[in-house]
């Protein structure tokens, strides 16, 4: 689905840093992150696990681990307002509301002990003014929504009588609940299987269009990037290290990271494209390499990788679009 | 749900089954109930007359069968010890003051050991939770009776504050509930952080906080709600072990509740009493964890299916 | 793949499964020493090492308090109102509190073990029957057969052990029964079924000894709460009859007199409480050592 080039930035993240305490010291998982989403744009946010994606995705709700970790710098625009600068009092009325979440798995975050009904429910009651009386109506229209087969039924079900793809069409429906203007969905489809994960992401696509919000889409699967994703964000060792069109970056990937994750996805709209993996492991948080992150694992590493950080280098595409990337062989390019 | 509550019901009905044969065989086993039942220096008239009250001449399925009919109908035979009282009576008449100290003692565990289970899970590590922890292995491990003897030292004896011992008062109840809550509080501020610890880790609980949940929200209604099951399970437990300390705390202080009569029946080798005593004990641990079992059932959906 | 090699190679009976690896740097050195002083040694040299015998009385030094609150070296922790040493006679409890503890939870291990492993490996009606048993039993007070048993035939060591092991069985049927369920799937189980090797031998050689690690570990956990069970019954006149001197009928002896003579409860109410204490330390660690999710970083 292609998107209105006029459309105008929802989301702006500026040099986001998370930090994760062990013992005493601070390191930093998420390390000066910038993006920026725009109206009815889905941007893929792509890595191997423990590249810091899912981290960023909570940062932004300001909603990391207490104790073990911590936001420690960087502005979230969301509206004009930064969300890091409110106190978690405002930032309550902003979650659910302006920006909310879909979860990894289906099988475990929905409250087991609660009607799916009250649960899409609430976020109702807390942001809107849809009277009590209306939840149970309104969230049977949001199951309708999401084309959950006879809504009226299952609006009084519990999680545990629904299946998987449908239980995580009701996390869905919480998600969307409040007309939010962005979604992080974080692996929203990896526990699912393979015919229920092309329902949802075409439902995920419906519901954009309806509503045009902005999606960020966390995942690990190139093939379910090439289907949704206008923008691709790559992640390692928490920075971001090329960000661009899709299409620009499966045709020239401008760093090598990006290119070994590419090396083994079959073709741009093929099924399955998981990472394949590459050899050696992303650096431990308190062991980080000082110059390029990716350097140690990177086959066309030279001595300057090692000791000195690459800049952010622009390659912007014939109509000029944003696509930049961070590695010392784009300098001589 | 109403198969479930059918189901419990019959394995109910079942044990109480089996605690009327178990004290039905205890009166035969020891040789002839002749003995338990009446004094040694007991006339041939007293003998006759129980045997053809209790049908001792009869098959033993039918004695039990006559037995059961009047277990049925509370009736256990006249007490040995408090003359001119059936063995019911005494136990109709000592119940209220069980149920009065037990149920005091319940409540105050409750009310302290969920906020202090919570509460300590949600500062994990914290000052709080060390002293939690701290307090609840020392509770756990104190022996009941004897930390009933401190309190009875330190509060009556030395600041004279409370009465030593038996009933009348408010002040009367104030110690022998806390010597029975104690145990149970340890326990269950225990179970309460241990359960909320693994429920606050949840993803549906990160996915109410997504939401816009308050944090107060997070933890007493979509956290307990899950956690509180664990707590509650317990519950049944507790029952046990609040009739267990009835008869342990009530003695001490001389509380002249339903222990006190089992202990003081034995004593005085007063069979209809223990016998009555022993069965409503029962029925009370029965009904209080088939009750747990179905408000657990209604808590979590998922036991109903 | 590793998993996949590891698994096709043949399976062993594993003879001696380590549950707990420990180095002699991370044992819980405080409530064993605990355990040790008040206990153990107590218990196993009380003969030896009591300054006093356990019902020695001595008319002139009645009602003395500890040494350190006006008595005598003679009597550390003072004596009772017949003139018995305390601290002797809570050496000797401590026999008992071992011997007894010791006595009913091998006969009620002994009785669950040989349910639960029945009732595993014979599944069928026998698994039904046991496992009804084990519910009612379950849903039972241990009080109340307490109870029936002291009304019918008074205090004695035989009703303690009754109902210590009442209390035990159906927990150890339970959890050999859930392990035996795992062990009968095994290869080592099928090969030796095959081979011709009888039920009885293959129990008893190949499952027994596969569950008899955590029998050991489960049962050593145990031994506080027959010792405050004990202790319970004691006390209240329905479990050891007296003059024996287990630490429940000694805290007993001086309840009357907590307030002229309280040395004569503190001290064996003491011994039961740091007994049980390091025992349920020693359960914690245990448990973090088995339990991989509470282990600390």
């Amino acid at each position: 689905m292609p998107l209105d080039p006029q459309s105008e930035v929802v989301l702006e993240v500026r040099n986001l840093t998370t930090t994760i305490s062990i013992r005493t010291d601070e390191f930093a998982a998420v390390d000066n992150v910038s993006l920026s989403l725009k109206r009815g744009e889905t941007l893929g946010l792509v890595g191997e696990s423990g590249s810091g994606k899912s981290l960023t995705g909570l940062s932004l709700l300001n909603l990391v681990p207490k104790h073990a970790a911590r936001v420690a710098g960087g502005a979230v625009m969301l509206d004009g307002v930064d969300l890091l600068q409110l106190s978690e009092r405002e930032m309550r009325r902003v979650r659910g509301k302006k920006i909310s979440m879909i979860l990894q798995d289906p099988q475990t975050s929905l409250n087991p002990s609660f009607s799916v009904g009250s649960q899409i429910g609430e976020a109702l009651s807390l942001h809107t003014d849809v009277p009590k009386k209306g939840l149970k109506a309104a969230a049977v229209e949001m199951l309708r929504r999401v084309r959950v087969a006879a809504p009226e039924h299952r609006v009084d079900a519990y999680p545990h009588q629904m299946s998987g793809g449908m239980r995580q069409r009701v996390v869905g429906a919480i998600a969307i609940s409040c007309a939010p203007d962005v979604i992080i969905a974080d692996e929203p489809t990896t526990s699912l299987d393979v015919t229920v994960q092309a329902q949802y992401i075409r439902l995920l696509q419906e519901l954009q269009a309806e509503t045009g919000m902005g999606i960020i889409f966390i995942t690990h699967d190139f093939g379910i990037v090439a289907k949704v994703c206008h923008r691709l964000a790559v992640m390692y060792a928490g920075q971001i290290v090329e960000t661009g069109p899709v299409e620009r970056i499966f045709d020239a990937p401008g760093h090598p990271y990006t290119q070994a994750l590419l090396g083994s996805v079959p073709k741009l709209h093929g099924q399955q494209g998981r990472l394949p993996s590459i050899s050696g492991n992303p650096p431990a948080l308190w062991n980080k390499p000082k110059g390029c992150k990716f350097a140690p694992r990177c086959p066309l590493a030279d001595t300057r990788c090692h000791t000195e950080e690459p800049p952010v280098y622009d390659t912007p595409d014939q109509d000029g679009r944003e696509h930049w990337a961070r590695c010392w062989r784009l300098e001589t390019q | 749900m109403k198969r479930y509550i059918l189901i419990r019901l019959l394995e109910s009905l079942a044990a109480i089954f089996v605690i009327t044969v178990l004290v039905f065989a205890l009166t035969h086993m020891s040789g002839s109930p002749v003995d338990a039942l009446l004094p040694q220096d007991a006339t041939q008239e007293q003998i006759d007359a129980l045997v053809s009250a209790w049908g001792l001449d009869q098959s033993l399925p039918r004695q039990y069968l006559s037995f059961l009919g009047n277990a049925l109908q509370g009736d256990f035979g006249d007490s040995l010890k408090w003359r001119g009282y059936s063995a019911m009576g005494v136990v109709a008449d000592r119940l209220p003051q069980t149920l009065y100290l037990g149920g005091i003692a319940v409540a105050i565990s409750v009310v302290v050991a969920l906020p202090l289970g919570v509460m300590a899970a949600m500062r994990k590590g914290g000052k709080l939770d060390k002293a939690a922890q701290l307090f609840s292995l020392f509770g756990q491990s104190i022996p009941q009776f004897w930390f009933a003897i401190l309190l009875i030292w330190f509060f009556a004896v030395a600041l004279q504050l409370l009465p030593t011992s038996g009933s009348g008062s408010w002040q009367h109840v104030i110690l022998p509930a806390i010597a029975m809550a104690w145990f149970q509080i340890a326990a269950l501020s225990r179970l309460t952080r241990s359960a909320m610890l693994e429920v606050l880790d949840a993803e549906y609980v990160k996915l109410a906080r997504v939401k816009g949940v308050s944090e107060t929200r997070v933890v007493w209604v979509h956290a307990l709600r899950n956690a509180a099951v664990v707590p509650l399970t317990y519950f049944g437990v507790l029952a046990g072990s609040v009739l267990t300390g009835s008869v342990t705390i009530e003695t001490v202080f001389s509380w002249p509740g339903l222990g006190w009569v089992a202990i003081e029946a034995i004593r005085a080798r007063d069979f209809p009493v223990v016998q009555a005593v022993v069965v409503i004990f029962a029925l009370i641990y029965i009904v209080c964890n088939f009750l747990v079992d179905i408000l657990n059932a209604y808590i979590d959906p998922r036991v109903r299916a | 793949m590793l998993t996949s090699t590891r698994a096709s190679a043949p399976e062993r009976s594993p003879k001696r499964r380590r549950i707990v690896s420990a180095s002699l740097w991370t044992l819980p050195y405080f409530p064993i020493a605990i355990l040790l002083c008040v206990l153990i040694i107590p218990g196993l040299f009380a003969d030896f090492i009591a300054p006093h015998g356990a019902q020695e009385m001595n008319m002139q030094a009645r009602l003395q308090p500890p040494v350190f609150f006006g008595g005598t070296w003679e009597y550390i922790l003072g004596t009772d109102r017949l003139g018995r040493c305390i601290l002797s006679r809570t050496m000797h409890g401590a026999w008992y509190a071992m011997s007894i503890s010791a006595t009913g939870i091998i006969v009620g291990v002994t009785i669950g073990t040989t349910l639960g492993l029945l009732a595993g490996y014979a599944r069928g009606w026998v698994d039904t029957l046991v496992m009804r048993l084990v519910d009612i039993t379950l849903a039972l007070p241990a009080i109340l057969l307490a109870l029936a048993l002291a009304a019918m035939y008074g205090p004695s060591f035989k009703s303690v052990i009754t109902v210590v092991a009442f209390v035990l069985w159906a927990y150890f049927a339970r959890q050999v029964r859930a392990e035996v369920l795992v062990l009968r799937e095994r290869d080592f189980v099928a090969r030796a079924k095959v081979a011709g090797v009888s039920h009885v031998k293959i129990l008893l050689r190949h499952i027994l000894p596969n569950v008899l690690n955590t029998i050991v570990v489960l049962a050593t956990l145990q031994v506080g709460i027959v010792i405050s069970l004990e202790a319970s019954l004691s006390f209240l006149g329905i479990g050891i009859p007296r003059p024996t001197p287990t630490w429940g009928i000694l805290v007993a002896d001086g309840r009357q007199l907590i307030v002229s003579a309280w040395w004569i409860s503190f001290f064996p109410g003491l011994a039961i409480l740091l007994t049980v204490l390091s025992i349920n330390l020693l359960g914690d660690w245990l448990r973090d050592r088995l339990d991989p999710k509470t282990r600390p970083m």
